[in-house]
Order: C-alpha cells, then structure tokens, then sequence
C-alpha cells in the first residue's frame, strides 16, 4: 500500500513533488492522474497501474514555460515555493477546464492548495494574468 | 536603476517548474533515515527505557543523552534546555532516544515499540499556575525574565483622572505552519567534522549550537542552508535541535542520516507563538487625552528559556504603541510552563501586546464617549517626543496623516454610518475597525552592536559578483534584493550578481535572518561592501566603463577582487541595557490597518469583506515583493484572529493535524489592498526600513474592532471562534 | 507517513465477482477500499488496522449515474467530481450537489466516492444529510446477493451500520419528482473550504399554497450518525405556514440531536446554529407561501 508519492519522490527522482502534510490538505503533493487532480499521498501506488501522470516537472514545454509559470514569476506568486508546483498544477488543471474563470472561481479552483507565505493574492492576479494569454475560443 | 523596481525573484524559475532542492529532496548514498522517540509526559522522572520485542534492534542506530559528545544543551540564551532528554522530562514530545535506519517505515514501527518509562512529577500549565509558583518548574519561581518600563507616575496620575479603564486581554499559541516541514540531513565523523543541510533561517546559530554539541573546533562545522519552504520565526532556533539529533545519529552510525518531520510531529514538538495575557489600566482625560499607562504583560514561554526574554523585550517596548503618554509603567513577565517550548513567530511578542493596546484603545473611546479614530488622534507619538522606554522620537513621522489616508482608502466613516443604521435590524451585521502601530526594525537596543554582522562582496574575472551573506531566502526575497541592492551600488546589472548559498564554510556571519532586519541592516553592509568594492576599483588605472574588464585587470593584477563590510554602530543611537532605557530601535515602520467584517448572526461565523494595509516603510525596494510580504503577513494575522486554535490536553497539542489546525484556503481571505507611503531611512539601502514582521501586528486587533462593532460585544480573546461569540453575545456589554 | 508498510496489503483484482468472493470467504479479514481519502489519512497517520484490503476503485459496475423515468441511480462509486458536473443532479437534488462542491477541495473531489463517504460513516459527513432529506435508497451486494436498504435505517450508530463484513454498497437510489420542493442545504466548517462541519443542515419541504405538504429534515454533526429530525419534521408536517411555526419547530429539534463537546466545537454551539438554520429555513417558507 505504498503511496504514489513516494514512488514519484524517491523511485523517479521527482521531487518536485512535494511532501507538507501527508493528509490531503495542503496539496503541496498535487498531480495529474489520469488528466485529473489528485493529492499522491493519498493514491495508493496500485491505483496509478497505468495511469498518465503530469507532475510540475511536466508543465514547461522544455525551456518554454507555460503561461501559468511565467505569471507566477512576474507576479510574485511564489514565495518560499514549497506550495508553488502543486499550486501551478491547480492552476493549469483549471485553465485546461475552464480558460477564462472569474476571480471566485480561481479561489474555488485553489481551495486544495495551502499557501502559507502569499496570502494568495499574488497568486489570484497570475492565473488572472495567465488567461489572458489563452487563446479565447469564442474569438 | 534597481531599487523600487518589480524585479522578478531571481530564483523563481526553480520554484515554479520543481526544480528548487529542499533537504528532503537530497539523498545521499547509504544514508539513513532518523526518527526521535518523544517524551508521552509533561513532566517527570525517566525511570526506564524499554525496546520492545518485534524489530531487529541490532540493525538500528541508537542514539540517547550518554552518546553526545560535548555538551548536552541546546546552545542559545540560557543552557537549560538539554538536546536530548537525560534523567528527566520537562514537557510532553521532550525528545528522548534517536533512532536510524535505511527503511523509513520499520522506523516508524520502531519508534512505537520503545517506551519510555516516566514517574510524573504534577505540571504547571496556565499563567496563573506558573505565577503563584506552588509548584517549581523552573528557577527559583517559574520566571524567565522580567522587564520594567517606567516613566512618570502612574499611581498618582490616575487617582486624579476623568476616567480610568481597565481591560485584561489574551492570545492564544500559534503554530507557524511553514508548508515544509522542519528537515536536516547530517554528515557526521570524527575525522571530518560534522556537516549539516537543512531548512532553516539561521546557519549560525546552528553551527554554534553543533560546536557545544560536539566540543569541535569552529573549522570543523559546517552548515549548508538549502531551499527553505517557509520559516516565519519557526526555524530560527527550533534547527539546531533538530540539526543536532541528524549529526548525533551519523556520529554513531559512520552514515549520512535525514530527518525529516512529519506534519503531526512538526506540529506538536516544535516551537509556537507564546501565549500572553496583558491587563491595561489606562488613564484619560474626558477629551480623550492619555494621562496614564499601566500595562502587565505576561507571555508563556513553555518548558526552557529559548528566546523568550527576547520576545519578552520586544512585547514590552511595544506594549504602549505609537502613542505618547507621560505616565507609563509596562511590566513584563516570562513565565515558564510544561509545554513544549514557544518561540519565535513572525512579530515576536509585539503583535500580542499591540492586540491588547488596539482593542483596549477602542474599548476606553467607547468608555469616554469620543470616536475611536479621535483617540488615536489625540494621543499619537509626534517627532521630537519621548517613547515609553525614552527615545526621543528624531525621525519624521506622521501617524495623523496615515490614519487619515487609510479610513479614507477603507471609507470607514460612511460605512459606520451605514452599518449603524442597518445593523439593528440586519441578520448579518457589518463591522468595520482599524488598529494603528508600529514595527521596530532590527535587533532591539544593542543587539545588532554584539551581533557585529558582516557581508563579503566579491567579484569574478567574467565580471560577475558573489554577495556573500548568512541571510537565508526563506520566501520574502533576500536573494533578488540583495542582488538589487548591489547592483545599483556597482552599476551593474542584476543578473551580473549571484547571492551565494549560505554555507557557514563560505559565508561570513551576517547575524540570523529575524527581526525585520535582513534588508534593511544587512541589506545596507550588502551596499557598503558593494560600493567597497566599486571604490577599489574606481581607484585603479582605466576606471570601470567596462565593469567585467576592469575585475578581470584587477584580479589579474592583484590576486583578488573582494570587499566586506561590518555593522558599526549608529552614531546618536544609544540603548542602556541595565536600565532598559534608551534608543530601543533604530527606526520604526508606522501603519494603520483597516478590517470590514460580516457577522453573520444565524451561525455567529465572521467572514472579511475587505482588509486595507497602509504603512510607511521608508522605500520600497521591490514593489511585487514588499506587497507580497504585507499581504502573507495579513493572511497570518488573519489566521491567528479568526482561524488557528491550538488545542491544548494535557500539556501537548490535541489537534496536530491540518484538518483540525485550521489556516485560511484561499476561500477564506478578503481582497488585501496595500499602500505603501515612503519616508527614507538614512541608515537603510536605499532608505528602506525593516517589513518583514509589520503586517503581522495589525490584523488582530482591526478584526477584533471590526468584530466588536458588529456583535456588539467585546472581544478580548484571540482567536475569535463563532462559540466563543455565541457565549459573548450572552454577556450585556459594560 | 507512520504505518509499517509491511503489515499491509491492498489487491486490485479487477472484477466484481473476485471481490465478493474475497470477501465472503474469508469474513473480516478482508476490507473494501474505494478512493483513498479517508482510509489513507488513517493510514498515513498510524491508525488504520493493518491486513488486507481489497479495492473496488476500478470495479464498473459501481460506477455511473443513470436518470430513469421515476429514479436516479448512481454507482457506489461517484466521485464528487462526478456529481457536481451531472445536470440532472445539479437540477433535481441540488443539495447533493451543494454537499459535494463543499467536500474537500478539488482533488479530493476527484477521488472521493459517495460510497466511501457513506460506508465511513463519519456523522459528519457531507452529503448524507442530503441523501436522507431525498429519501437514498442503497443497494447492498455480496457473493449470496443483493439486497436493499432505506439509507434512513442504515446507520444506527456512531460508525454502526448496517452492512455485513462480506457486503459492499452497489448504488444509492434517488426519488425524482422533488425539483418544486423549497432546499436548503447549510455546511458550517471551520473555514470556506475543506473544513469538517461543525454542524450540517440540509431540509426540503412540499410547500403547496401556504401548507407544508411533506417535509424532510437532516442532521450532520450533531449526533453519532447523521440523522433525520422526525420531531422537527412533525412540528412542520401538515401546518400552515405562518410566523409562529419555526419556534415550535426548533424546540422540537432539540430532541431530535445529541451534539458533543469535540476538538472542532461544542455541544451548545451545535445546538444552537442547528436551531437557527431550521428557524432560517422556515422564514424562507414563509417567505415563499405566497408564490
């Protein structure tokens, strides 16, 4: 019954997935799992048998940076960091279903996510800033 | 031009793809894995260790008291704190046995089956109980320290008084909640010394705590800072234990060992906010005018010194605010407890003693019948007047003017207007409050004198320059400020620059990172040695139009490119530490926070519609980052008034969890709107004074106004919990 | 993470029929795992009871919501994910949805089950007030087959239920037909967002020309399971709605709860907020009698 996070810390040598509370609260651990997000301290390894997993590693396009990332460096969105992929994760997730969310939608969006330095508020403007260098569909 | 631009974090990039190394993303070959066996007692006598039957004990590493090779304490203010508990316990979670092995998971099992055996002597857990001193805990009588300002005569003041108001106030323990938990991975021999890589804020005093632990030379140290997820106060001593426990368990084992906390160890063993209680007797002409101050201040400093007397210090200076009155007395008391032992945590003791003066303030306006904002107005700390302590107040300030400002960015009149017409009637009912404050920047009195602190400075032949400093990036921005700083002070441009990792091996002691006084002390020795290094340059044939050809002709010529600078005092500045008297701080920050609340009267739930920050910092180096820090620092105070309870059985925190720790998502925080207005600090980098810990001393007593207001009652408890405004509501307001 | 991973065992056999085996041959031994979110924060904490567990995670049978002509049923396993993003339960049991969208945060959404949630049997837990204000039936499975159970007589205890050691919840059972009733469903947390409830109110009521025709209320947090209020609900039952009904009521909820003391509240709170969300609920249908 061992955890997907660790096999992805320790086995891979993704450590940009992150360890904070080992409980499903503070998301520091996010990923994609099967195009969803889940917290992988709480996936048993057996659950992610052939499964597509996305962690922050993945996001950038090599040295091409998604939106969401180059927001989060212009806007300040990331402090200490630690929170930061998980936090980019959700952040991607959300605009990958809903590209253009309001403000309380971002809020609703990252609710998963602790952030113990920003106060989130920096972090709202970069996905805020981040949509707008989505392409909109409707134009 | 550098400084007052949104330069972006130098080291964002790593954080925002995952490639920033925290120490549990190190491994080394053949390293172990530590885990500490904790005291399940508050107090008593270690009668036995056990190691029960079922794990191969042969093949685990065991440390306890009688393996360390130095001394047995945990170096800092007093030695009264043991690094490993030996005959006895002084509170729960005390730690005890250390144990190491290569699986992770059998040292979990491990950890359940050794017992500790304890004959419990009866513990003291409340102020009160520690005060009456029935039961020795701790010296003679429970106390740390104690600190008296005194100023005046209160007694006699307040007998011919208007009006006199009391009010006694409290705060609770908080738990600093950095996301990464406290981690250190040790590399410990006898032929090589011991070296450390972990979270922490200050290398420093990690290496001093090694050198008693070990009785090893200062060369033979060494501690390597690595990504820090977050510190607040809570790794600035708390690591040296934690350091100390990695280094012990490879000094028996011959292994490099981690140790790495859970969230639920983390929570319930290491360092909070001290608890407090202060009772205020204020006395006030009928107009509102201070005549008199007198202030008792007790703070909980748990089982052993620590750094309590200097939370102590700066809770007390604090304790009258930015007010002038001409009769004060502040007293202040750090007692002992059997809890795990509190600490630092961003503020210091300042935000519990400024909650008392903010919301008592609001409570003696209502008293004498005057606005809130119209006592404050009366009373404020005009340059050329003298502080509670005897500073004479040199520095431009204008508190009238920055109340002004924020209850206008807030539209507190109008809404109070509003809100008192609608309330009556309202089933949810609106608030609006305000505290005003100030921050003093750097160590107190002459704490940065003894500090001493050095930057070095040094330049490459390609013409890049290292900043050399044992200030840690902990998430407020000390890498891309410093990198600001010395680039304006060169010339240069910011990405010419590289601020060193901190590594007691390679950087000169700069002093910790605490105490708001990382940009604006450290960032100006940054600055000098910067502009040491320029003149060294400017003084040699062929100038510096080209900045990197110039480093490399001089290094060429001379070996070396390299300029330190060290804190020298402050001319004028003068603090008597006997007396407790004197120039307390260099400079101070002034602020006015204003918190719009609903209070919802069907679940006694109060949620924030709006939050203003306004404050004078002297500069703002870097707009996005300064920003950044008010609105974190808000989102903390917030935490603390409205969400964080520590539940406290039996002297151990009951809800070390983060599903019963409650911190604010990102549902749960207003719109944060912050102002800055400058006034330059000569002694700062480019002006700037010390923000860290200022946004940290504002919320709490705002909300606590603002809450007050709505549900008509009187807070005086932080955290404001719906069933505890459920019970006030059934009290009739005096 | 505190468990000694050796003393643990999760299979995924992959069909249902290997499941059930399993679990009627050798009784207790085995134990259901759906999504993870309860069952691995116990085990990451060092209290979940070591041995086996069998998962149904990837089981279909459990999975999908199906609308016919008089029922909704949704499988066992709908994450809550699932049932925020179907229409018909946004439409019809809005307060099923409500309940979901304030369980966790998103990722937990994504892996949660509501029959995870019901076979946890937290009396906290989100939405089965919602299903006993809707009347949920569940259905029951094992190797010897399956039966059916009215989920308002499923839990008949702090974590006791009815559901034997070789059976696995199959679906949950709506009535349709409710989509005109006045829904109220109230979570009070400790915060906006992934908070355990402090006190959980969900209500419907038949509100036809001023009378309450029919009236469901249910509890969470305030007794050892989650409950319905059938005195409250009589107080209600039949009488027109006017301005003196919602204290009669609230007195009479008092009898229908049992709130404790815990780390999160108090006895008195949970009382008190439980009565004011009723009396909030019954203004609202005294606000609505006249349309």
């Amino acid at each position: 019954m061992s955890r997907l996070l660790d096999a992805l810390r320790t086995d891979l040598h993704l450590t940009g997935v992150k360890e904070g509370c080992g409980e499903g609260e503070c998301g520091a651990c996010s990923i994609m799992l099967d195009g969803r997000l889940v917290n992988s301290c709480l996936i048993p390894l057996i659950h992610a048998d052939r499964a597509a997993i996305v962690t922050s590693e993945g996001v950038a396009q090599g040295e091409r940076l998604h939106a969401v990332q180059q927001a989060f460096i212009t806007h300040g969105g990331a402090q200490c960091g630690i929170c930061t992929p998980g936090m980019v994760l959700a952040a991607v997730s959300l605009l990958e279903r809903q590209p253009h969310p309001s403000e309380a939608e971002i809020r609703t969006a990252l609710a998963g996510n602790l952030c113990r330095c920003t106060g989130y508020m920096r972090i709202f403007e970069a996905v805020l800033d981040a949509c707008r260098h989505t392409p909109n569909e409707s134009a | 031009m550098h400084i007052g631009q949104p330069t972006p974090r130098k080291e964002a990039r790593s954080k925002v793809t995952g490639q920033a190394r925290y120490v549990d993303d190190l491994a080394f070959p053949g390293m172990l894995h530590g885990v500490t066996v904790r005291s399940p007692s508050p107090r008593g006598l270690i009668r036995d260790i056990r190691y029960e039957p079922g794990i191969p004990w042969d093949e685990l590493t065991v440390v306890t008291a009688a393996d360390i090779p130095g001394a047995n304490v945990v170096a800092l203010i007093a030695d009264d704190q043991p690094c490993l508990a030996d005959d006895r316990v002084n509170h729960a979670e005390e730690p005890v046995v250390l144990l190491a092995h290569r699986d992770r998971s059998l040292l979990e099992e491990a950890r359940r089956r050794v017992t500790i055996e304890i004959e419990p002597l009866p513990p003291v857990y409340t102020i009160d109980e520690a005060l009456a001193a029935t039961t020795v805990i701790w010296g003679e009588d429970n106390i740390f320290k104690t600190y008296l300002v005194s100023h005046g005569d209160v007694e006699s003041a307040s007998a011919g008084a208007d009006a006199v108001v009391e009010g006694e106030y409290e705060t609770d323990a908080q738990e600093q909640l950095y996301i990464e938990p406290n981690g250190m991975l040790a590399v410990a021999r006898r032929e090589d010394g011991v070296t450390v890589w972990g979270s922490m804020q200050c290398p420093y005093y990690i290496h001093r705590a090694l050198l008693r632990l070990f009785g090893l030379p200062a060369e033979r140290i060494r501690v390597v800072q690595m990504e820090t997820g977050g510190g607040f106060g809570g790794k600035e001593e708390y690591p040296s234990i934690i350091a100390g426990h990695a280094a012990l368990l490879s000094w028996k084992s011959g292994r490099p060992v981690k140790i790495v906390y859970d969230r639920a160890e983390d929570m319930v063993a290491t360092t909070k906010r001290h608890p407090s209680r202060t009772r205020h007797r204020t006395a006030v002409t009928k107009d509102g005018r201070l005549v008199a101050m007198d202030i008792d201040f007790v703070i909980d400093g748990g089982a052993y010194c620590t750094l309590s007397p200097v939370v102590l210090s700066r809770g007390t200076i604090h304790a009258t605010g930015p007010y002038y009155c001409p009769n004060v007395r502040v007293r202040g008391t750090a007692v002992a407890t059997n809890v795990p032992p509190h600490g630092a945590f961003r503020g210091f003791g300042a935000p519990q003693s400024i909650f008392a003066l903010e919301r008592h303030l609001d409570r003696v306006a209502h008293a004498i019948g005057i606005a809130p904002d119209e006592l404050r107005r009366k009373n404020f700390i005009q340059t050329g007047q003298t502080s509670a302590v005897g500073q004479v107040m040199r520095e431009p300030m204008d508190m009238p003017a920055l109340l002004d400002r924020a209850l206008a960015l807030s539209d507190y009149h109008a809404k109070r207007v509003r809100f008192d017409a609608a309330n009556a009637s309202a089933k949810m009912k609106k608030g609006i409050g305000f505290a005003a404050f100030m921050h003093g920047a750097g160590f107190t009195g002459s704490g940065e004198d003894h500090l001493a602190s050095v930057v070095t400075v040094e330049a490459t032949p390609e013409g890049r320059v290292r900043v050399l400093s044992s200030c840690t990036e902990i998430g407020q921005g000390t890498i891309t400020v410093f990198s600001q700083i010395a680039a304006d002070a060169l010339g240069i441009d910011v990405d010419a620059i590289e601020v060193v990792q901190p590594d007691t091996a390679v950087v000169p002691d700069s002093g910790p990172t605490v105490a708001s006084r990382t940009c604006m002390v450290v960032g100006k020795l940054v600055e000098s040695a910067a502009m040491g290094l320029r003149a060294t340059l400017e003084s040699g044939a062929g100038g510096i139009s080209d900045f990197p050809a110039a480093c490399r002709n001089h290094i060429q010529q001379f070996g070396a490119l390299r300029a330190s600078s060290q804190y020298r005092p402050t001319a004028g500045v003068r603090w008597d530490d006997e007396r407790y008297q004197g120039d307390a701080y260099g400079t101070y920050a002034w602020a006015v926070y204003v918190a719009e609340v609903t209070f919802d009267t069907t679940t006694f739930e109060v949620s924030l519609d709006d939050f203003v920050a306004v404050q004078e910092v002297g500069r703002v180096i870097n707009p996005v980052l300064a920003t950044g820090q008010i609105e974190g620092g808000v989102a903390q105070g917030i935490g603390w008034t409205l969400f964080e309870r520590v539940v406290w059985r039996e002297g151990r925190m009951a809800n070390a969890q983060m599903t019963n720790y409650i911190m604010p998502t990102s549902m749960d925080l207003p719109p944060i709107r912050v102002f800055f207005e400058e006034r330059p600090y000569a002694e700062g980098p480019g002006g700037a004074k010390g923000i860290g810990e200022l946004p940290m001393d504002g919320a709490a007593p705002a909300i606590a106004n603002a809450v007050s207001y709505a549900a008509g009652v009187n807070v005086s408890h932080i955290p404001i919990t719906p069933e505890s405004l459920m019970a006030l509501m059934e009290i009739p307001v005096a | 993470m505190r468990s000694y991973l050796a003393a643990f065992d999760l299979q995924a056999p992959g069909d249902l029929g290997t499941v059930l085996r399993l679990l009627a041959e050798q009784p207790g031994v085995w134990r259901p795992f759906a999504g993870g979110t309860d069952l691995m924060v116990l085990f990451e904490a060092g209290k979940l009871a070591p041995g086996k567990y069998v998962s149904l995670w990837n089981l279909k049978e459990l999975r999908g919501i199906e609308a016919g002509s008089d029922t909704v049923t949704l499988g066992a396993l709908t994450t809550y994910a699932e049932v925020i993003a179907d229409p018909v339960l946004q439409s019809e049991f809005p307060l099923i949805c409500r309940a979901a969208e304030q369980t966790g945060g998103v990722a937990t959404q994504n892996r949660g089950t509501l029959g995870g949630n019901i076979a946890n049997g937290s009396p906290a837990a989100d939405t089965p007030p919602a299903l006993l204000v809707y009347d949920a039936e569940l259905e029951l499975i094992s190797a010897r087959g399956a039966r059916r159970v009215p989920y308002g007589r499923f839990h008949s205890g702090y974590k006791l239920m009815d559901l034997r050691s070789d059976e696995i919840i199959r679906s949950i059972t709506l009535p349709r037909g409710r989509r005109s009733w006045v829904q109220t469903y109230r979570k009070v947390g400790t915060r906006k967002a992934q908070a355990i409830s402090k006190v959980c109110f969900a209500a419907g009521a038949d509100l036809d020309d001023g009378i309450i025709r029919d009236v469901r209320i249910a509890c969470g947090s305030v007794a050892p399971a989650v409950v319905r209020c059938p005195r409250a609900e009589a107080a209600l039952r039949g009488r027109t709605v006017d301005d003196t009904l919602a204290s009669g009521a609230a007195a009479a909820l008092a009898e229908d709860v049992a709130p404790i003391d815990d780390m999160r509240s108090t006895a008195r709170y949970r009382l008190h907020v439980a009565r004011n969300l009723l009396i909030e609920f019954v203004t609202e249908l005294v606000s609505r009698r006249t349309h």
